[in-house]
């Protein structure tokens, strides 16, 4: 469970994120979404401390991460796991050694060991016969899928997934969908998902929040956000022909 | 003013992290002996070509500019050294060296920036900075010298070769003149000052590419800064470590 209270970030005189508060529970998909520019990258990396927030708590099953030493902070990454938009895979490394990097780094397994666990993601991941490719070799949901096998390498308690399906197709999007769903549920972990993929939210998010002008909006579950009368939401949610058109039948 | 202070104090504090301690330091061996080979033993191409040729000139034209016959035929040999390895050899390979490993220092690092995966090191738990940086540092001030004793080397041997081949002035003379007055101290001023060029482009190189921002255009344009700026403060410490110990 990660709980955020009263965050506020500035850069200069734009004050970027004004008193967010929100809890991201436990085995379940929390989906965070927003315009462009609404601070929901920013806010999210004051979450896992790439900025640092100008005020605020960010707690980690109870522990305030901002006031905690750099041994304790380590403690607290190492249970994070990240996929990031451009999967930010290590180029000069085969899949195999970026699955197992963070297992080298902070683990004290044998290679042989190693080699099993990355296995057991990418079996997880459903990727075969990629070891020893480079990430340039590979396809664009190929790597998010290997992203994501590092990202849970190390078992952790926490994912964050900042907009999984940026440049896939509609079905490799859904694969990645359902994997990130789908491994929320089996290891229970708090999954945190930044997007601007209505279908994703729709397919698995559980908890949304939508941020709009560095404010935290609105908060409810996908079933409500379909019906709520908030006009703000309402242009976002069904800016397209074809969100329209479901909810003229909904209706 | 503010924003030269502004870069030397981030600077400073990238070093401090850079040299922090390292998670683990049997993967920093790796990564240090993996550098060795990435900024030193591929540079050891241009560096060997650069000095043959340099020495050759420097042996060429110092030949062609002694009109006296009161000066003794050695003087090229002696002057081929000296040049070689007081100026030539630790400077303007150094300066060749920002320009091939400074760049690719940056471009690495910087690429690493704008594509997340340094966000991805500290997500994990790693001090991107240390896992990075102390390792180019380490092989740089590391390797630099031994390519530095080389390109000595070869510099004086291609003097020697030009020499030999055109006969301006003779073997016997030229060995001479590179054995005349010579002095081990200006060797290990040299190497001295190796060692903080080493510093200067792996450091200098690794900020630019560290605070890279943006897209790869901004990748390139801090590669390029990171050359122009190590050559700089190359030229500028070459002057001010002469000044303090030769002279």
């Amino acid at each position: 469970m990660i709980e955020v209270k009263n965050l506020n970030k500035s850069f200069g005189d734009e004050h970027v994120l004004k008193d967010i508060s929100v809890l991201f529970e436990e085995g379940k998909v929390n989906m965070i979404i927003g315009q462009s520019g609404s601070g929901k990258s920013v806010f999210t990396k004051c979450v896992v401390g790439l900025h640092k927030p100008d005020t605020g708590e960010v707690l980690y099953e109870g522990k305030n991460f901002l006031e905690m030493d750099i041994d304790e902070k380590t403690e607290i990454r190492t249970n994070i796991g990240m996929l990031f938009q451009a999967s930010a895979l290590f180029d000069s490394m085969t899949v195999e050694e970026n699955i197992m990097f963070p297992l080298t780094m902070f683990t004290n397994k044998s290679k042989a060991e190693m080699l099993t666990r990355a296995n057991e993601c990418l079996d997880r991941v459903n990727l075969k016969g990629v070891n020893k490719a480079y990430p340039a070799e590979i396809s664009g949901g190929m790597q998010k899928r290997i992203a994501i096998a590092r990202a849970i390498a190390m078992k952790p308690k926490f994912l964050f997934c900042d907009e999984p399906n940026s440049g896939l197709d509609p079905q490799t999007a859904i694969v990645i969908d359902n994997l990130i769903r789908d491994l929320t549920y089996e290891m229970n972990i708090t999954t945190v998902v930044i997007t601007h993929d209505m279908n994703s939210v729709i397919e698995i998010g559980d908890n949304i929040m939508f941020i709009y002008k560095g404010e935290k909006w609105w908060e409810g579950s996908k079933e409500d956000i379909l019906r709520t009368d908030n006009k703000e939401i309402g242009d976002f949610v069904y800016a397209s022909e074809f969100m329209k058109t479901l909810r003229n039948k909904l209706a | 003013m503010t924003n030269l202070l502004f870069h030397i104090g981030q600077y400073f504090l990238l070093l401090k992290r850079a040299f922090s301690r390292p998670e683990k330091f049997r993967i920093y061996r790796i990564r240090f002996v993996n550098e060795i080979h990435s900024i030193g033993i591929t540079s050891l191409g241009i560096v060997s070509l650069m000095s043959v040729f340099m020495g050759a000139v420097i042996a060429l034209q110092t030949a062609s500019n002694m009109e006296s016959p009161l000066l003794p035929a050695y003087t090229v040999g002696f002057t081929t050294r000296q040049s070689i390895i007081l100026e030539f050899s630790p400077t303007i390979i150094a300066l060749i060296l920002a320009g091939k490993g400074g760049s690719n220092i940056a471009s690495e690092i910087g690429t690493m920036k704008v594509t997340e995966q340094i966000d991805a090191l500290e997500i994990m738990g790693v001090n991107s900075a240390s896992f990075l940086i102390l390792p180019k540092i380490m092989a740089g001030v590391f390797i630099f010298p031994f390519l530095i004793m080389i390109s000595m080397f070869l510099g004086v041997f291609g003097g020697w070769l030009i020499c030999a081949s055109t006969g301006v002035v003779n073997t016997n003379d030229y060995i001479y003149g590179i054995q005349y007055d010579f002095r081990t101290f200006h060797v290990s001023y040299a190497l001295l000052k190796t060692v903080v060029f080493a510093f200067i482009i792996t450091t200098i190189s690794s900020y630019f590419g560290y605070f890279s921002k943006g897209s790869a255009l901004e990748v390139g344009r801090s590669s390029t800064q990171a050359v122009v700026y190590s050559s700089v403060f190359i030229l500028l410490l070459n002057y001010i470590i002469t000044q303090l110990i030769l002279i």
